[in-house]
């Protein structure tokens, strides 16, 4: 445990120069929810609540950080309020309670003037369903950002087609979207979101509705678009596998509230709680933990063969670990932190080869 | 959606499967049967006492009022201001009308024609027909145009063109704002707006026509608002539906881009509506059309007058040829209008090679000039030759309806009895001789128990309501001929409905016959069905199922046509036979049409009430026909009027809140908005 | 004959201007332009000493035989612009205020509307009385024809209840039934009913149109009827009708709605016009003041236009033109 804390305050931004801050977010559906917070009715589960008052808690005293750049995944099933979250960053919802920092400034006290200027300039959001305009085309979709804010119409349908050339679907500019595939339309939504230049993207659940196949394209698009464009990314999913191949942290909540914030190793290696070690039990451990969660301490082994990084992922080390007779090092820089050896790595591999079917 | 604020849904997950039903003692046509069983039982010692029967020229210090505020009125019309204002806006649309009239329809003096003839009148619109829908529309509008001048009606057929043509745009002018209201409003807001088209569209039109005279005059002004108002309504009211039916998801994702909410309207939800707004102005232009011969009462230019001075003469055929041109017109404006819209969208989305199509239209245009050229020189040109096609037409109705009746009049007699001894007259003892007070128990518990609670409160204002207009006898005469109405209208939508959704052919043969239906003046059938059956109320009831049946029926062919192919497949692959596939999977699954149509057809029958009035029928019909025919009598003519608005809201409510609370089914459509936010 | 024989040479002269057009050659034939002179110089002749007469068309057709003939010799003769509106008789009071209708040429007795309208009842003095037309209006109770002939003692009100069970129809709750009529007309069919001790429920049919069926149809099925009816209407030319003998009117037995049990009176039918329009010095207003015939006229003008189905205007042409001596008479 002591290990998530530190890893946590180490990659955690520090609020001055955070890409997004939410504090103490709230948000309750219902009448008179603005009197709940506060009160003890607040501190009851979901169903009491709703029991009590008929209210239904969206989004219960959630915090977090995003650094400029980083891709930090919101996961959680149905349910789990992670879209309202979301929506309420830019105020598609408005929220109960809390503060929202985007850059510096604070979303929540925004009047709409600067809230609309937040949306066209700072912050754009990728939908599940695209939520594309069927009556335009594939250039005219990407540029509708550009056309709200009232950009020419050479130099958005300029800027536009270079939008619609990085994600990919160069071509069908002039397409209408029920002319294309699933896969293809969330590329426009990509697209438009993109045409902005915002330097927050927010994803809600983008590749749920898509094939497994094209599932993996838009992934790696992503990763290929992140790497490019080096933009902050918040990515709301309910695929662990989707969050742990994207996401450098994860934030898994639960009827509102978070349950656990951290990078993907930690999620795998250190659960928070039976919840989440329960819906992370089908994961091939061994190819997102690091060796640091299996190593043990060097007491009395004798140190020699091959160095091994700490933050190297199990599956890839395991090759060089098997075949080395007796345990290997493993460093964290220039110091020896621990020492890996066959039995280290077969009990993962192992583990995982019984929980599957 | 009512109760999507105050009891928000669980999450999907969470969410247990849909309870069953509460288990109750009885179901809901077991307490009917109990409420009806008391009401006889107290009826039977009650009957005839304290059934606020008025006699036919009988009204009460009520209906005298009204009739006091409108001599009122009618005093100070050349001083108050407000007539002085709606008189300018009538003579506006009389000069609007008038100059259209004097460029294609009536002589120009000293023109011995109109600056147009006939040819080029029609050139005109069939290139306009080419340009908007292409040649399939234009050869159907060239044939409507020339039907107009070869049955002998053109100057009456191009000035309901004209009016229809200024009513509408009037209609659009205004009703836009109003569906953009009704269609970004909240929910109160909405529901205030539709009470209101309600009452728009349940008020007979006699019932205003005097006012209409009073405030804006005779002839093509009074026309004008007069259709203006029966056609608003439904533009106002799909179109609303329209642009509230936006998917949500794509607002919320532009909305997420910092649009403002004028270009939210104006690039997101007006564009995404378009089709729902083009069938708005659709039903708008057929409203207007139905309007024909209304108009004609005010001296209305168009079709209407020669419909209503040939029933004055009760020559059947006279008032045929005329009617079905109107219904020539509509098919005409429908079709048009729909393949327009269809053809614009395609445009739009580049599928037309737009250079040829400028090349056709251009070229089409030459004739179209040489044809404007010949209609101002040459007189047959201009005015459109007589012959005796429409009036030996008529002949050939006439004598195939005195054929018809020689046949069958009198072996209908059976029916027409069946229907009264059998259920006519035993359900009107019960709803009309118990007294006032057991009769209005009666509704209200029959309400309860088929709505609750949201029909309970509705029924009781609409009761108050009734109760209070002090027509509460005829009233009740009235809603009885609704009733049985509207279930022979239902036995025939079901079969014909069920029929045309599962053979095309009787589709394609039923079709045009029930467009006919709906928009041929009732008064052309009435006269034969009057040889018939005789003034009576089977004969009202007739001419309103006949009425009424059209939309209904086309309503259950939809839905339940619109069942899904693979749940009527899967039935099929559980060895269903065809009665138990219609019966336990069709109509089951197009529930909600069915209630549509049950509720449509009841206010259609409704509307109806009137043109009953005329044939015998006698209740709130006769005392709004005897309210616009004599003076004295309109209040108590105004206070029907208000009754029938009444009891038309109370029914629709009641059904309304009947269906919703027997589904349990939730239509995901329906989901509040954040609901998908959810997750 | 002469005219059907013209409408044919129309016709072909139509199907030739098509054809001339469809080769874009120049053709002869009427010339509109000629037309729109004669107008001019016809318009400069007249002088519009007459100007527009709105004449109100009330839907029966023995009022629009009136109003046809009227408007037809005003049109002809006096070279007015006649402008026929097809309306209600309570519209067509109200436009006499606002110059929308000029002229109403028969009226059945309206003294809630001359109460209003009429400066001499305590009216605005927007309408005029200007004297009866020559018609006179018999409202009665009336048989079909074969009735009266089979049985001939139904003519007397006293032996109806003997017949009462004939007359029961589905609408008239196990009485026999009295057919009322159209809202429009003065009815107090009700209140003799009850007052003459007669087993009897009045059903109102609602519009001229119902009753006119109800007694074409009982007398082609020989069917039990009776009902309010009137002369003069063109129907009594085609179905022969008898009316039942009630106790004769007397001044005054009418006076209180609810306890007449007499007949009804003969009514001279009326002329009414507009205020503003008599003052003008339309010359029209002298041949309306005039205008006066008898039922046998109106009754055949009527039948022109329902039998012979001519349209009114040549209904009206032929009537004038086969009695020019009366029409001069108007004209003086």
């Amino acid at each position: 445990m002591s290990t998530v804390t530190d890893r946590h305050a180490t990659t955690s931004a520090s609020t001055a120069d955070a890409a997004l801050s939410v504090r103490h977010l709230w948000k309750i559906f219902g009448k008179g929810a603005d009197s709940i917070i506060g009160t003890p009715d607040a501190e009851l589960s979901r169903a009491e609540l709703k029991e009590k008052t008929g209210c239904v808690v969206g989004v219960k005293d959630v915090s977090f950080e995003v650094a400029p750049g980083e891709v930090f995944v919101v996961m959680g099933l149905s349910g789990s309020g992670k879209s309202t979250l979301v929506r309420c960053l830019t105020r598609l919802i408005e929220p109960t309670a809390g503060e929202i920092v985007i850059e510096g400034d604070d979303v929540t006290r925004a009047s709409q003037s600067q809230l609309r200027e937040l949306r066209r300039n700072h912050a754009s959001m990728v939908f599940q369903h695209f939520g594309l305009l069927p009556h335009r085309q594939v250039i005219d979709n990407v540029a509708y950002g550009l056309e709200i804010r009232g950009v020419p119409k050479k130099e958005r349908r300029a800027k536009a087609a270079e939008v619609v050339e990085l994600v990919g679907l160069t071509g069908y500019e002039h397409s209408y979207p029920d002319q294309l595939s699933g896969g293809m339309q969330q590329r426009v939504g990509l697209a438009r979101a993109l045409a902005g230049d915002p330097s927050l993207l927010l994803f809600d659940e983008p590749f749920s509705a898509l094939d497994p196949l094209i599932r993996r394209d838009m992934q790696n698009e992503v990763i290929r678009l992140h790497h490019e464009l080096g933009k902050t990314m918040v990515f709301i999913t309910h695929d662990l596998a989707e969050a742990l191949k994207l996401g450098d942290r994860i934030l898994i909540m639960r009827d509102g509230a978070i349950v656990q914030v951290g990078t993907p190793d930690e999620i795998i290696g250190a659960p928070a709680d039976d919840y989440v070690r329960d819906f992370t039990s089908e994961v091939p451990r061994s190819h997102v933990l690091t060796l640091k969660w299996v190593m043990h301490e060097p007491n009395g082994d004798a140190l020699e063969g091959p160095v091994l990084q700490a933050d190297q992922i199990v599956k890839d080390a395991a090759r060089i670990v098997l075949d080395h007779q007796g345990p290997c090092r493993v460093m964290e820089g220039d110091k020896l932190v621990g020492v890996v050896d066959d039995e280290d790595i077969l009990r993962v591999v192992v583990a995982e080869e019984e929980v599957k079917p | 959606m009512t109760t999507a604020v105050a009891t928000p849904p669980q999450p999907a997950a969470v969410e247990p499967p849909p309870a069953p039903p509460e288990p109750r003692t009885l179901p809901r046509w077991a307490w009917a049967l109990v409420v009806v069983g008391v009401w006889i039982v107290v009826w039977s010692f009650t009957k005839g006492q304290d059934t606020l029967a008025l006699g036919a020229r009988e009204h009460t210090d009520l209906h005298n009022e009204f009739t006091e505020f409108r001599d009122a009125v009618l005093a100070s019309r050349d001083t108050n201001p407000i007539i002085q204002f709606t008189y300018q806006l009538g003579s506006w649309f009389t000069s609007a009308v008038e100059w259209l009239q004097r460029m294609i329809s009536i002589p120009d003096f000293p023109r011995p024609v109109p600056q147009i003839g006939w040819i080029g009148v029609t050139a005109v619109a069939t290139w306009v027909g080419l340009a908007v829908a292409g040649w399939r529309i234009a050869v159907l509008v060239a044939l409507s145009f020339f039907s107009f001048g070869l049955f002998g009606y053109w100057s009456d057929s191009i000035d309901l063109l004209i009016v229809t043509f200024v009513a509408v745009s009037v209609a659009i002018l205004v009703g836009m704002p109003l569906a953009v209201l009704l269609g970004t409003t909240n929910r109160a807001g909405a529901s205030v707006i539709n009470t209101v088209l309600d009452i728009f569209q349940t008020m007979p039109t006699f019932v205003y026509l005097l006012p209409i005279v009073l405030f804006f005059g005779i002839g093509a002004s009074a026309a004008v608002v007069c259709t203006l108002i029966y056609a608003l309504p439904p533009l106002i009211r799909i179109a609303g539906h329209g642009i509230r039916s936006v998917s949500g998801m794509t607002i919320e994702a532009t909305d997420s881009a910092g649009q403002t909410s004028w270009q939210r309207l104006r690039k997101v939800q007006l564009p995404m509506a378009r089709k729902t707004i083009v069938v708005g102005v659709n039903q708008t232009i057929m409203a207007a059309l139905s309007m024909a011969t209304i108009a004609a009462y005010v001296d209305g230019p168009g079709l209407g007058g020669p419909v209503l001075s040939a029933l004055s003469k009760n020559d059947v055929g006279g008032a045929f040829v005329p009617g079905m041109l109107i219904v020539v017109m509509a098919v005409m404006l429908d079709r048009s209008t729909t393949a327009a819209s269809e053809a614009s969208e395609k445009a739009a989305r580049g599928r037309i090679d737009l250079r040829k199509r400028r090349i056709v239209l251009a070229a089409a245009a030459v004739p179209v000039v040489v044809a404007l050229w010949a209609s101002r020189t040459y007189t047959d040109l201009a005015e459109f030759p007589e012959n005796d096609l429409g009036s030996s037409i008529a002949d050939g109705v006439n004598r195939f309806v005195d054929w018809f009746i020689d046949v069958f009049g009198g072996v209908t007699e059976w029916f027409k009895d069946l229907i009264t001894y059998g259920l006519l007259n035993p359900m009107q003892d019960l709803l009309a001789e118990s007294p006032w007070y057991v009769s209005a128990a009666g509704i209200l518990a029959l309400a309860f128990v088929f709505g609750g609670l949201r029909a309970l409160v509705p029924a009781v204002i609409c009761v108050y309501g009734i109760w209070f207009f002090d027509l509460w006898h005829d009233a009740m005469i009235t809603l009885n001929m609704t009733l049985v109405g509207t279930v022979l209208v239902m036995v025939l939508a079901l079969i014909f409905g069920v029929l045309m959704a599962r053979s095309r052919y009787v589709d394609l043969l039923l079709r045009p016959v029930l467009d006919a239906g709906q928009t041929i003046p009732p008064f052309v059938y009435l006269i034969p069905i009057l040889a018939l059956f005789g003034p009576s109320r089977f004969t009202a009831i007739l001419a309103g199922v006949i009425y009424a049946a059209p939309v209904a029926i086309k309503l259950v062919a939809d839905g339940v046509g619109g069942v899904s192919s693979t749940t009527v497949e899967a039935s099929r692959s559980t060895g269903a036979t065809t009665w138990q596939e219609i019966t336990k999977v069709q109509l089951p699954m197009a529930r909600g049409s069915l209630v549509l149509a049950a509720n449509q057809g009841l206010l259609y029958m409704l509307s109806m009430a009137v043109i009953g009035g005329l044939v015998g029928a006698g209740a709130l019909g006769y005392d709004i026909v005897l309210g616009f025919s004599r003076s004295e009598e309109w209040g108590k003519g105004a206070c029907a009027g208000i009754t029938i608005v009444l009891i038309g809201i109370m029914i629709d409510r009641v059904a309304r809140a009947a269906a919703d609370k027997e589904s349990v089914t939730h239509d995901p459509t329906r989901r509040p908005w954040w609901r998908s936010a959810m997750g | 004959m002469r005219n059907t024989r013209n409408r044919w040479r129309r016709g072909t002269r139509a199907v030739a201007a098509v054809a001339c057009l469809a080769l874009a050659t120049a053709c002869g034939g009427g010339s509109i332009d000629e037309e729109t002179q004669a107008n001019e110089e016809q318009a400069g002749a007249a002088g519009g000493e007459c100007g527009d007469l709105n004449m109100a068309v009330n839907p029966w057709v023995g009022y629009e035989a009136s109003a046809y003939v009227v408007g037809e010799v005003a049109r002809e003769q006096l070279g007015c612009t006649v402008n026929y509106k097809d309306l209600k008789e309570d519209v067509s009071w109200q436009g006499f205020g606002t110059g929308e209708v000029d002229v109403v040429i028969e009226d059945w007795g309206h003294p809630d509307l001359e109460k209003k309208f009429v400066a001499e009842k305590g009216g605005d003095g927007s309408a005029t009385d200007f004297g009866e037309n020559g018609n006179v209006g018999i409202i009665g109770w009336y048989v079909p024809g074969w009735l009266a002939e089979e049985h001939p003692d139904i003519l007397d009100y006293n032996n109806l209840n003997e017949y009462a069970s004939e007359f029961e129809t589905s609408e008239s709750g196990g009485k026999g039934q009295f057919l009322g009529s159209d809202p429009s007309y003065v009815q107090f069919d009700e209140a003799i009913i009850d007052n003459l001790g007669l087993d009897f429920k009045v059903v109102f049919s609602g519009g001229e149109a119902a009753t006119i069926t109800a007694f074409e149809q009982a007398q082609e099925t020989k069917d039990w009827l009776i009902g309010y009816f009137w002369e003069p209407q063109y129907i009594h030319a085609e179905v022969p009708m008898e009316q039942v003998e009630l106790p004769p009117y007397e001044d005054g037995c009418q006076d209180d709605p609810a306890k007449v049990a007499c007949d009804y009176p003969e009514t001279p039918l009326k002329k009414f016009v507009s205020t503003e329009w008599a003052e003008s010095d339309s010359t029209a207003v002298g041949l309306v003041q005039n205008f006066e015939w008898t039922n046998d006229d109106q009754n055949q003008v009527a039948a022109y236009i329902t039998s012979d189905k001519m349209s009114p205007e040549d209904a009206a042409a032929k009537w004038i033109s086969d009695n020019q001596d009366v029409v001069d008479g108007w004209l003086q």
